[in-house]
């Protein structure tokens, strides 16, 4: 299935999890925020937060700035 | 000097000076400059995971049991958005602290003062600390006061400009009227400036791109600190009056071929 991650399209397995998705993209265990459709999730909820076709997931991180 | 602490919503700091991380070197370049300038409390961004290269990760170069990390709001057009990054900042387990900044116009980065106004409103019922970055303007200064606000943030002259106190007047009838911490921020670009608005009264200033693009950030970065605490103790100090004309600082009488 198709969802968007951080504004570009990405295949992922059908009912993947959110956990699944950053396992595959290397940040586990990385200080990050994510964000499904509108709704932030905590990390304590990755494990359970399934995917559907066409989310939109961001995942941001604190960078440099003023 | 030991007792002149600063105290943001209750949280006090004996630096008066906050370091932005922005475009830094090097993680290693930005750490050390830090310790160099006695700062307690940083700024940071929020922005997209790279997931081409995400191991790039700036929160490991910053000790976050000594900072107070303080996430901006930077790329926010609307309060709405400003909302959004500000409730993701705090969903990262850094504390509720936020900068708050809302700049439609990208080629002076001027903050908008209603979109500012309504997010910071939002943002004090949901429980943030705000840190709203405004111009210099003292009517703004106080309604954001007003809605609860931890500071404000004017600034002397447009985001890494280095232009100095270009707003210096204003900045002074902010002071004078506030009842919040005054947090000078933007366009400082020299440590004399920086002293400057420490000798006007301001609580705290925030420098950035001044240390990070400096010949050797960490150096500048010291000379930030001595100059932030010069312009303090100079403030407490009281500075002297301000004449047209001279007035001779050595005895008018007693010259030696002066008749008696």
């Amino acid at each position: 299935m198709t969802i968007m991650l951080n504004g570009t399209q990405r295949e992922v397995r059908e009912a993947s999890t959110l956990a699944e998705l950053i396992a595959a993209l290397g940040l586990e265990g990385t200080a990050l925020v994510a964000e499904v459709s509108g709704q932030i999730v905590m990390p304590d909820a990755y494990a359970s937060a399934t995917l559907k076709p066409g989310d939109h997931v961001e995942l941001v991180r604190f960078v440099g700035g003023g | 000097m030991t007792n002149d602490v600063l105290t943001i919503a209750g949280h006090s700091f004996t630096s008066r000076l906050l370091v932005g991380t922005g475009k830094f070197a090097s993680a290693h370049v930005l750490r050390a400059a830090l310790e160099a300038a006695g700062t307690q409390i940083v700024t940071v961004a929020l922005r997209r995971v790279d997931v081409n290269n995400p191991q790039d990760d700036l929160l490991s170069a910053v000790d976050r049991t000594r900072y107070t990390l303080l996430p901006n709001t930077s790329g926010a057009r609307t309060a709405e958005e400003a909302v959004r990054l500000a409730r993701l900042a705090r969903a990262a387990g850094c504390g509720a602290w936020i900068k708050l900044e809302v700049t439609p116009d990208p080629r002076y980065l001027l903050p908008d003062p209603i979109e500012t106004l309504r997010a910071a409103e939002i943002l004090v019922k949901d429980g943030f600390i705000v840190l709203p970055y405004i111009n210099a303007d003292p009517v703004l200064a106080k309604r954001l006061e007003e809605a609860g606000t931890a500071t404000v943030m004017p600034l002397g002259a447009p985001i890494g400009s280095n232009r100095g106190l270009r707003t210096r007047d204003a900045l002074q009838i902010i002071i004078e009227q506030a009842r919040v911490p005054v947090v000078v921020d933007a366009g400082l670009g020299a440590p004399s400036h920086a002293a400057e608005a420490m000798e006007l009264g301001a609580d705290a200033v925030l420098v950035n791109t001044a240390i990070a693009v400096a010949g050797d950030a960490v150096a500048m970065a010291a000379a930030f600190r001595q100059a932030v605490e010069a312009g303090r103790v100079a403030y407490r100090a009281g500075l002297g009056r301000v004449l047209t004309e001279a007035s001779a600082s050595s005895p008018l009488t007693g010259f030696l071929d002066a008749p008696t």
